[in-house]
């Protein structure tokens, strides 16, 4: 079964224009976002990215962006409380 | 960047006859620990020394598996190599999973490229390859690692039960090898870790109890305690365990509704919905669905496939409606057992 998380929230972006079709973001995807077509990659299912920035970090044409991130809500918290960036540390328990 | 590894471990031999080897069996201790760290036992000790292994007899043509030096991660893979042989190359994550370190940049490009050149693997292998989990991608730049390494980066299969089939098919992955699950027995096993975590903070909350009762009029008593721990155990154990068949997609919403559903039957066993306890029981109604939603929200960390643009999202609707319904219901039952 797929789950799926909330809609038209994701940050992924794709330029068409600079995708070589090398494929290193289908490799790398967790959640099947991607597939070849026409040589080039398309984002098949937007909704399915779970921003964990693979695929950007991997792109080597620079054709991916994404506001890479945890999506954990425990992170965020401490983020707001500690001012930095929301990291999975999970050293406190909560998670993971 | 090659300093503080080599003055311990084995990793600097050079020589393959140093490396220590790896069984692929686990022991009773081995599973006990794991039990252990489930419950959040000793959980960020649970680690083994970074470096090269062997597991089964690896020459210069076994590939190359690469690792995080949490325990569970390490117990996982190698139990899934019986009748291989291959090199592990853990890089050390200050035992923390591999997903979640290449969240946090740990297990990354700097520290494979360091684990690589430390261990003299250019030495130990003619081939050069690596097979690193996919999950670690979010945090290894593959063309950098053999920019900087000679090292070609292939990603593996997700889960380590896949491996043996992925080495013997050539190292091609399955699209159900690339994409990540969250299965019923994946969602139990994180349950224990969430419901320890609420407990603890839960003694907080009968410690207050236990004071108001010395002023109470109407002091707390036992089924005060087992509404709440309903609503606790809704929020960390029955939401993950049905999340897919909740309608709705924010986890808030879901632990909501699971919460209220729990929270108008326990209200009706105990026989609350009485003139004399309508304070009361619209205090609870307002206040342990919430508490089940906040619950339900925290194990968005735990999930695989929320992004933090919709966790953000959901934050921000839902927060304010849990704070404000909260401290409603707080003021109703105090004011129920108060005056």
């Amino acid at each position: 079964m797929t789950l799926r998380y909330l809609k038209n929230v994701v940050t992924l972006s794709l330029d068409a224009e600079k995708c070589t079709g090398c494929e290193r973001c289908v490799e790398v995807c967790p959640h099947g976002v991607f597939d070849l077509y026409g040589g080039k990659v398309r984002i098949v299912e937007k909704d399915l990215c779970m921003e964990c920035g693979a695929c950007a970090l991997n792109c080597r044409a620079e054709a991916l962006t994404v506001n890479a991130g945890v999506g954990c809500a425990v992170a965020i918290i401490k983020s707001w409380i500690t001012g930095g960036e929301p990291s999975c540390d999970c050293s406190g328990g909560g998670c993971c | 960047m090659s300093e503080g590894c080599c003055s311990k471990s084995s990793c600097c031999s050079g020589g393959t006859e140093d490396v220590p080897a790896v069984s692929t069996a686990l022991s009773f201790e081995d599973m006990l620990g794991a039990w252990k760290v489930r419950f959040g036992i000793a959980r960020m000790d649970y680690l083994v020394k970074p470096g090269l292994y062997a597991v089964g007899k690896p020459n210069s043509d076994s590939p190359v598996l690469v690792s995080a030096n949490y325990k569970l991660t390490f117990d996982t893979l190698r139990k899934n190599l019986v009748g291989l042989d291959c090199w592990l190359l853990i890089l050390d994550t200050k035992g923390v999973n591999v997903w979640c370190a290449a969240g946090k940049g740990t297990f990354g490009t700097c520290e494979l490229v360091h684990r690589i050149e430390a261990a003299q693997l250019s030495e130990i292998v003619t081939h050069r390859r690596v097979i690193v989990p996919q999950l670690g991608a979010s945090g290894v730049n593959a063309h950098e690692v053999t920019r900087r390494t000679g090292f070609s980066v292939t990603f593996g299969p997700v889960r380590a039960s896949d491996i043996q089939a992925f080495i013997a098919s050539g190292c091609k992955a399955t699209k159900e090898m690339r994409t990540v699950q969250f299965t019923l027995r994946d969602r139990l096993v994180l349950t224990p870790i969430e419901l320890v975590e609420a407990a603890k903070k839960s003694l907080l909350v009968f410690g207050v109890l236990f004071l108001i009762n010395f002023i109470a009029v109407r002091p707390f008593g036992i089924y005060d305690v087992a509404v709440y721990v309903g609503a606790v155990i809704v929020g960390t154990v029955l939401m993950p365990v049905l999340l897919p068949y909740i309608p709705g997609r924010a986890f808030a919403w879901k632990g909501w509704i699971l919460g209220l559903c729990w929270t108008v039957f326990a209200l009706w066993v105990l026989g609350w919905y009485t003139a004399g306890n309508w304070l009361l029981a619209a205090g609870y109604l307002l206040l342990l669905p919430m508490a089940s939603a906040f619950l339900a929200l925290n194990f968005t960390g735990c999930s695989t496939f929320t992004s933090p643009s919709g966790v953000l999202k959901e934050m921000r609707i839902t927060l304010p409606l849990i704070i404000a319904a909260s401290i409603i219901g707080v003021v109703l039952i105090l004011i129920h057992k108060l005056i």
